[in-house]
């Protein structure tokens, strides 16, 4: 926030202002962002075998919402986002935890991080 | 008063009998179960012994006397009780159900005394003997229902008593079934009246009713008309009139003191009993009473032309009762109740003891039931040979015993009565003749002429003191029974009718009433006599004819039967009734079982339709379970496309 000589913190201290020209990145370029983001998360979700690669499609998911939940919450002006953000943060957290946890335990037990061979459920 | 207080006694008594005997009648306990059953029948007949001295002494006003001992329905206004009522109708039929129902009990404890459930002979016979003096005693229409069903019940237990035989248990159901087409009837009746009359089947309620309606001619099909058949419906069944009576020659698979019992004595008269119980309702219907006589006479006929030629000694006497039962329809339908009643008695007497006796002489022989293979037992079995002609004299009217005043109650009556006619009466004659001429032939084929078996390897032998005791009782009674008749001899009146007349009398009004308006009336003493003998001619002949044919020239069995092929056969086979009604009836009510209710249906519709959901689930549960393949990025991808799906379900909800 470095040019904000406002006291309030409002949503708008990202525009430039006293002697430069004003520009705003189009929130819909931050949707799109998002979208791809979102998508090449689902990807590699759905079609990687490294079960790490699978928590960081995961993780990226994540994060693409992140993006437009704070690109919303600056259009509107609303800290409303941002805050959720923080939420989202926390338990994408917790999940890594607790899916790493599980992940070193497939490791150790299936010898190999290959998705494919956790089938012992398969009937 | 202490009876007249407690008249549940007298059934309660059976009715334990009955669970005694069922409880405790194990395969040694025969003394035991003799004692309770004889002796709780035996404690009913004292009862109602005691019963008749209070009853004595009751003014007019107080009979009927009624008691209530447990509500039962109690419903929107519609009111049935377990409610016993006492009049002179009820202690006649008393009399007969417990003094010839604890005779026959004495009988079986010879006869039976050495079959298999031999306790649970005598549990049903108890308990038959209950149902029966609730249907006697009942106040009220339901409950004599109650009682009717029971008796029906019992009929069925007993007939099917050897089970492991095809043609009694077939018998058991036979007699229960046809016994429901007439209940089909008479619940009709009892909806009828509940309808119009409303809130009561009590005796003196539904009569008071009556009482104010108008009286309907011959052709006019009422109210009245139409509860008096559907009544008569359910007598026709009970008590085995055309066309429901072929149950009860099939009936005799039975063990003879049923037979003796029920189809003879009691159950069977139940139906007589519920008409005459009933008279007012149709003394109020000149055409149910006509239908009543007409099929009286017509079953009477009919029956007696069977039994000319049946061989088996149970059937002859089986159709000799349908016939017999035939006459006390026939009183009845003419108005003359209390005669009805009478020969209800009397009939009760020999009939009972010509199945007892028949019984014995099947014991004598060990087993032997077909006449044809009898002969010249008179010698042999002297005691079973004498009473059994005492009842055979009584049933064909011989002068002065039981049989000759109630049967010539009944021709006369329906001679004269206004509700008679001299078809009518011709036809009862006619059967008179029948009767004593197939009585006689059943008479001279079993204890005269010449053995027709084999006197070596059978060993006749005489009944114990057990089975003859009875005989000789019933005997005695065939005799005397109807002596408080005879002053009609003299002039003087027959004390039975007058016993019965506080009864009768509403109905015998209108028959008055009836007669005066045809001018019928007065003395018809002359009558009377005059008919008595054209009575005992016509028995004479009949006796004759059997002499003539079975003693002195027997081969004129033999020619005759030749000579008249077509009939004999005909008659031999019982006019075929049994074969067309299993055309007619039971194989297309079997069809409609087998094929559609049952096939198509029951299997196809039913079971099909069950069968295909429970296919269906199966395969979509198959083709879920390929979920699970244990490939954990196919769950990947399906929770993707979940994701999808509900994310454009929620975008498509919130654009509409």
């Amino acid at each position: 926030m470095t040019g904000c000589r406002r006291r309030t913190l409002t949503a708008d201290c990202g525009t430039l202002t006293a002697g430069r020209e004003q520009m705003t990145v189009p929130v819909s370029w931050y949707v799109v962002l998002s979208a791809i983001l979102f998508g090449l998360g689902v990807v590699g979700f759905l079609f990687k075998r490294n079960i790490i690669t699978i928590f960081m499609s995961i993780e990226l998911m994540l994060n693409a919402v992140n993006l437009a939940l704070v690109a919303f919450s600056r259009m509107h002006g609303l800290l409303h986002g941002q805050v959720f953000v923080f939420f989202v943060i926390v338990v994408a957290a917790a999940e890594a935890a607790v899916g790493l946890a599980i992940v070193i335990l497939i490791a150790r037990n299936r010898e190999s991080l290959n998705v494919e061979r956790v089938d012992l459920l398969k009937l | 008063m202490a009876v007249l207080e407690n008249l549940w006694l007298i059934p309660a008594l059976p009715l334990a009998g009955s669970v005694l005997c069922a409880a405790l009648g194990r395969k040694h306990a025969t003394r035991l179960v003799n004692i309770i059953a004889v002796g709780c029948t035996g404690l009913a007949f004292l009862a109602t012994l005691e019963l008749i001295r209070e009853f004595a002494r009751l003014r007019p006003d107080q009979i009927p006397h009624l008691r209530s001992y447990l509500p039962w329905i109690d419903a929107g206004g519609f009111r049935a009780d377990f409610a016993f009522q006492v009049d002179q109708l009820t202690v006649v039929m008393l009399l007969v159900v417990t003094g010839v129902g604890w005779l026959i009990h004495i009988y079986s404890t010879g006869y039976m005394k050495h079959e298999e459930g031999y306790g649970r002979f005598f549990a049903y016979l108890n308990l038959f003997m209950f149902f029966m003096l609730i249907l006697v005693m009942a106040s009220n229409y339901l409950l004599m229902f109650v009682g009717w069903e029971g008796v029906g019940l019992c009929s069925y237990l007993l007939i099917g008593f050897y089970y492991a035989k095809k043609p009694a248990s077939d018998a058991g159901k036979k007699a229960f079934i046809v016994n429901r087409v007439g209940d089909f009837g008479f619940l009709l009746a009892l909806f009828l009246i509940f309808w119009n009359f409303g809130s009561t089947l009590d005796y003196q309620d539904v009569f008071a009713w009556v009482q104010t309606r108008p009286v309907e001619g011959l052709g006019q099909v009422g109210l009245l008309t139409a509860v008096g058949l559907l009544l008569f419906m359910g007598a026709t069944g009970k008590s085995a009139q055309v066309p429901l009576y072929v149950w009860l020659p099939d009936a005799m698979e039975g063990p003879t003191p049923v037979s003796a019992l029920i189809h003879a004595a009691t159950m069977v008269t139940a139906g007589v009993y519920m008409v005459a119980r009933s008279s007012i309702i149709f003394a109020h219907s000149e055409t149910a009473l006509l239908v009543v006589a007409v099929v009286g006479a017509v079953t009477a006929l009919f029956a007696a032309t069977i039994g000319l030629v049946q061989t088996d000694i149970k059937r002859v006497l089986a159709y000799s009762t349908v016939s017999q039962l035939g006459y006390m329809f026939l009183a009845c339908g003419v108005g003359a109740y209390a005669v009805g009643i009478f020969h209800l008695m009397t009939h009760a007497f020999f009939k009972a003891l010509l199945f007892l006796a028949a019984g014995s002489v099947i014991h004598a022989l060990g087993g032997e039931q077909n006449i044809e293979r009898m002969g010249g037992l008179r010698k042999h079995i002297p005691w079973t040979f004498g009473t059994m002609l005492i009842a055979t004299l009584a049933i064909a009217g011989a002068p002065g015993l039981s049989g000759f005043f109630s049967k010539d109650a009944i021709l006369f009556q329906s001679f004269i009565s206004p509700y008679g006619s001299k078809v009518l009466y011709a036809m009862a004659l006619l059967t008179a003749l029948l009767t004593a001429f197939y009585m006689f032939r059943l008479i001279l084929l079993t204890f005269f002429g010449a053995p027709r078996f084999d006197e070596h390897h059978v060993h006749v032998h005489e009944s114990p003191w057990s089975m003859l005791g009875p005989l000789v009782a019933l005997a005695v009674l065939s005799v005397a029974g109807g002596w408080m008749a005879a002053p009609v001899l003299w002039h003087g009146s027959d004390h039975f009718e007058e016993y019965l007349a506080p009864v009768f009398a509403r109905a015998e009004t209108l028959r008055e009433a009836r007669a005066a308006g045809h001018g019928a009336a007065g003395d018809h003493y002359q009558l009377e006599l005059m008919l008595m003998g054209v009575a005992i001619a016509v028995s004479l002949a009949g006796f004759a004819a059997a002499w003539q044919m079975y003693s002195r020239r027997p081969e004129t069995a033999e020619r005759l039967a030749a000579q008249f092929r077509p009939a004999h056969t005909l008659l031999r086979n019982k006019w075929y009734v049994d074969e067309i009604y299993d055309t007619v009836i039971v194989k297309p009510v079997h069809w409609l079982s087998a094929q559609v209710l049952w096939q198509r249906i029951d299997v196809r519709t039913v079971d099909g339709g069950v069968n295909h959901l429970a296919d269906a689930a199966r395969t979509f549960g198959g083709r879920l379970r390929r979920l699970h393949s244990g490939n954990t990025r196919s769950y990947a991808a399906w929770v993707v496309a979940g994701a999808v799906a509900f994310t454009a379900l929620l975008v498509w909800l919130t654009r509409v």
